[in-house]
């Protein structure tokens, strides 16, 4: 399917599904938009949205439960200055419409309505994934078994393995947004995800193990190239290496980072704290230090709304924006920031396709897509070699920061010790603690093994949530304080 | 078998709804159903440097259905209230149902353990607050941050918030349980800056039922700015074993963990680090923790749980020995023990205070980290282990020498429950856990 094609289809089916059955056309757009713009009102737009999703769980070797979700509205939003009114409504009516304008505007004290038509148009978008729906992709007794099956290998694997649990879920989300200055774009979004937890224990003594995939696609995708079953297997193998790990150190040493999901790094330490809106309130601890040296030479970072069918991505973001890859750090230098229209437009600069919301019923904010470190020249090995005495880290939890003192956490749920260059015994979890402005200024060697997680991110920032992607090669960092019990 | 008063536009809005979705599951053939309603709104107003930043309208709605046949479940929900809506949710959750597999546990709470009457718990004043008034208040909040310290030269603003909202649980045996409920707040976060440039943010807040609770906005605004300020200067200390103090609004937080340890899910996967410890000694024997659900005007009160069971005070830690767990029905059946009236979790938990305050904990400590934030998610609930970022404050002989940061604690929570040395009493009443400050005997600091 061609680009063009796949655009005006999403916008079709947007208008078909969400305006039409309420005799909502142009005229009617105008009007609501007419109500909001007068002299004060510098901009506004309006977000229609339908979703569903659904989950199912096993555990004890049964799927004994299973939800299904609708949701569906609007939201209004007019913004004057650095000022923001914000009304919605889960009925997608006009006389509903036209009360949250009303509500929205009254940000703007002294705004006249404007009468004159908006001519609406469509923005541009990208076609990263196709407008599947995930629920209907797969027949609800196949899902059931898909799931029995995950739970089956991973007692296969090992009799140490006492519980499963395993959860599936997908969801597609319709959105169509119309901006005040004419642009309308839509997106069709599907979502999928699978996670296994495992519970294993010898002696007494319990560990567990997790593991998980997804993406924006169907749930074909769990059951090509042996995918949720390597989830158990990878939920098993976790499991079993924490059941010998013995107490982490404690204190500030070399780590060296695994590739992929610990990439978590970069998202905690480097792209929350380059989010438009903090930056341009000066609440981050890196304000107004584009073009300063933040990180080694090696370091180049991404946010990159364009890969194909990723957890992160998106054809458009929920403000219209086509997304893009927007380089953040250059050979260590600070070039960008990740923003929506309005932080953007307050600080004179592009909007980079980062305008997010959890629902209709959030307002749009600066955040991630897929956040990632390009890759070095190091071999992996060689990395881990150069290591007399640290930690190796290879799985994390989650992670959070301090935006304004850019304290930044992760915490591992596998890692070792490496000693004279060799990957040692595995140590229990613990929370590494490091400065975001500082951190990647310690990077001494980067590898060449860039991978992406595997589509299990979830970011939550003020109260939303929202899907997103990290990625990293190996990297070895010069001290970094690591929060285990021994000293 | 309940009785209400002032039955309001919303609550007829939701038992007619209820009784709709009731009435869609047996007509699928369910053998029994239980709906959860709500319907609220609200307003936000946030002030950042004096000026209006954002007025935000908010309306929830929302309904779940849960069917059953026989052994089966399902469920569903749905923000949108039409009848086709409803008529599509109730479908979705019975055409789970027959996907799920049979679970004899399953089923509506036991009709002898639901609420009889529904005590008026004083939870609901509703706070006639217009746009400009929340303006005002939340200008005067912060403009009495910039007041009180020099230092403090940024913000994220304040922020005014009232919600109202009237909830219903039903179930096909004849259980309606409508709750009105009120929620304000006042909350300011700002930023102090030292000569060096670094810059450190911290908050203060109020949580009320009722808006003649609220303190002066001025005292919020001035307690986040003095939280900011004496941040400033922080540095790294050296790992180190020392005892901890948590400050009541963080020790909260080791509530939570315990809470989590002792419900029904983490015990039937045996994925807790507390199987089997009812009846076993887990703290010193003077701690005292007892869930209140009863207490009027407090964040935490309900009159009966998520399934309808009736809520009352009682004891889960007694003489430091954990005295029951926390279960649903569900849990309850499947343990072969009684529901404790904990589905959706507890009903004010209540640390019974110490005499000392904070300061007289800081003395008896002497030597040690005061910890007034915490980040990160690094707690094991299988094991216990236990790791945190935190920041707060390094104290010699008994008083703050100075700030620190960009530390680590860590020990595993068996360790750190056993190692309580005292509780404050300067209990912290804003949430539905509610305690004073923890002292904590030794865990390891890991620093520079």
């Amino acid at each position: 399917m061609t680009n063009a094609i796949l655009q005006t289809q999403n916008l079709e089916r947007a208008q078909d599904f969400l305006l039409k059955p309420a005799g909502i056309g142009a005229s009617e757009l105008s009007e609501v938009m007419g109500r909001m713009l007068g002299h004060q009102v510098d901009y506004a737009d309006l977000y229609f949205q339908y979703s569903r999703q659904e989950s199912w769980s096993l555990e004890e070797g049964q799927v004994k439960s299973g939800n299904r979700h609708i949701e569906q509205g609007v939201g209004v939003r007019a913004i004057s200055g650095e000022k923001t009114g914000f009304a919605y409504s889960d009925e997608i009516q006009m006389p509903a419409l036209l009360d949250a304008a009303t509500a929205a505007r009254a940000i703007a004290r002294s705004g006249r309505e404007q009468t004159a038509a908006m001519v609406a148009r469509g923005g541009n978008t990208l076609s990263l994934y196709e407008p599947a729906d995930p629920l209907g992709s797969l027949e609800d007794t196949a899902k059931v078994a898909l799931l029995e099956r995950v739970e089956r290998e991973a007692r296969r694997l090992d009799p140490r393995v006492k519980q499963v649990m395993a959860s599936l879920g997908g969801s597609q989300e319709t959105i169509l947004v119309m901006r005040s200055d004419g642009v309308m774009a839509a997106d069709v979004r599907p979502l999928v995800r699978l996670n296994v937890t495992v519970i294993v224990e010898q002696d007494g003594r319990r560990e567990h193990g997790s593991a998980g995939g997804g993406g924006r696609t169907d749930y074909g995708y769990f059951l090509t190239e042996d995918r949720a079953l390597s989830y158990a297997r990878e939920a098993v193998r976790q499991a079993l290496v924490n059941l010998e790990a013995s107490p982490a150190p404690a204190g500030t040493m070399q780590v060296v980072l695994g590739p992929g999901w610990p990439g978590i790094l970069l998202h905690e330490a480097i792209g929350h704290g380059l989010e438009g809106d903090f930056n341009r309130k000066g609440t981050s601890a890196f304000a107004g230090r584009l073009g300063e040296k933040i990180a080694a030479d090696q370091c180049t970072v991404v946010d990159d709304g364009t890969l194909p069918g990723r957890r992160g991505s998106l054809n458009v973001d929920d403000e219209g924006t086509p997304t893009q890859n927007t380089v953040l750090i250059e050979r260590g230098i600070l070039r960008g920031y990740i923003q929506d229209r309005m932080n953007a437009r307050l600080m004179g600069m592009a909007p980079t396709g980062n305008g997010r919301r959890e629902s209709y019923a959030h307002l749009p904010m600066p955040r991630m897509t897929n956040t990632y470190m390009l890759a070095g020249d190091r071999v992996p090995e060689e990395i881990i070699g150069s290591v007399k005495k640290g930690l190796y880290a290879v799985n994390f939890g989650g992670g959070q920061v301090d935006i304004t003192s850019g304290k930044f956490v992760f915490s591992a749920s596998e890692a070792y010790l490496i000693e004279n260059g060799r990957v040692g015994r595995p140590v229990r979890g613990a929370t590494l603690i490091g400065s975001g402005p500082d951190v990647l200024k310690r990077v001494a060697m980067v590898g060449n093994d860039l991978a992406l997680d595997t589509g299990v991110g979830t970011c939550g920032k003020d109260g939303q949530s929202v899907p997103v992607g990290v990625g990293q090669p190996t990297l070895r960092i010069d001290g970094l304080t690591v929060g285990g019990t021994e000293e | 078998m309940v009785a209400t008063t002032a039955m309001a536009k919303d609550d007829s809005v939701l038992l007619d709804l209820a009784e709709q979705a009731l009435d869609l599951a047996r007509g699928n053939g369910a053998t029994a159903a239980e709906v959860n309603a709500g319907l609220g709104h609200g307003l936000s107003v946030t002030v950042r440097k004096g000026e209006v930043e954002t007025v935000e309208h908010n309306r929830d709605k929302s309904l779940a259905v849960t069917v059953f046949f026989g052994e089966r479940s399902g469920s569903a929900s749905t923000s949108d209230f039409r009848p086709e809506a409803l008529a599509e949710a109730v479908q979705a959750a019975c055409t789970i149902a027959r996907y799920t597999a049979a679970d004899p546990y399953s089923g509506l709470a036991d009709p002898a353990h639901l609420a009889r009457t529904i005590p008026d718990l004083d939870l609901y004043h509703p706070w006639a607050l217009d746009v400009d008034a929340a303006i005002d208040l939340a200008q005067r909040c912060e403009a009495a941050a910039f007041a009180t310290d020099a230092r403090i030269r940024n913000s994220e603003g304040a922020t005014v918030t009232t919600h109202e909202g009237v909830d219903l649980y039903a179930t096909s045996h004849g259980f309606r349980g409508l709750t009105k409920t009120t929620r304000h707040g006042v909350s300011c976060a700002v930023l102090g800056e030292d000569q060096s440039g670094a810059m450190q943010r911290d908050y203060d807040y109020a949580a009320v039922r009722d808006a003649r609770d609220l303190p002066d906005v001025g005292v919020i605004g001035a307690g986040a700015a003095r939280r900011a300020a004496r941040r400033l200067g922080a540095r790294q200390i050296k790992t180190c074993q020392v005892p901890v103090l948590y400050e009541a609004q963080v020790a909260r937080t080791l509530l939570s963990h315990l809470v989590s340890a002792i419900s029904g899910p983490s015990l039937y996967r045996r994925s807790s680090f507390l199987l089997d410890s009812v009846d076993t000694p887990l703290f010193p024997s003077w701690v005292h923790i007892y869930e209140d659900p009863h207490r009027r005007k407090a964040m935490g009160s309900a009159p009966f749980d998520d399934e309808g069971v009736e809520t009352k005070r009682r004891d889960l830690v007694e003489g430091g020995i954990l005295r029951r767990y926390c279960l649903d029905s569900y849990a309850a059946r499947k343990l072969g023990l009684v529901t404790t009236g904990n589905a959706g979790g507890v009903h004010n938990l209540m640390v019974a205070p110490g005499p000392e305050d904070l300061a007289g904990l800081l003395r008896e400590m002497g030597r040690g980290l005061l910890v007034t934030e915490l980040i990160g998610f690094g707690i094991n609930g299988v094991t216990g282990d236990y790791s945190r970022g935190a920041a707060g404050f390094w104290v010699e002989g008994g008083e703050i020498a100075y700030p620190v940061e960009e530390i680590t604690i860590a020990s595993n929570l068996r360790d750190m429950y056993k190692g309580l040395v005292a509780v404050g009493r300067d209990v912290d009443y804003r949430h539905n856990s509610c305690t004073g400050s923890w002292l904590i005997d030794r865990m390891t600091v890991a620093g520079a």
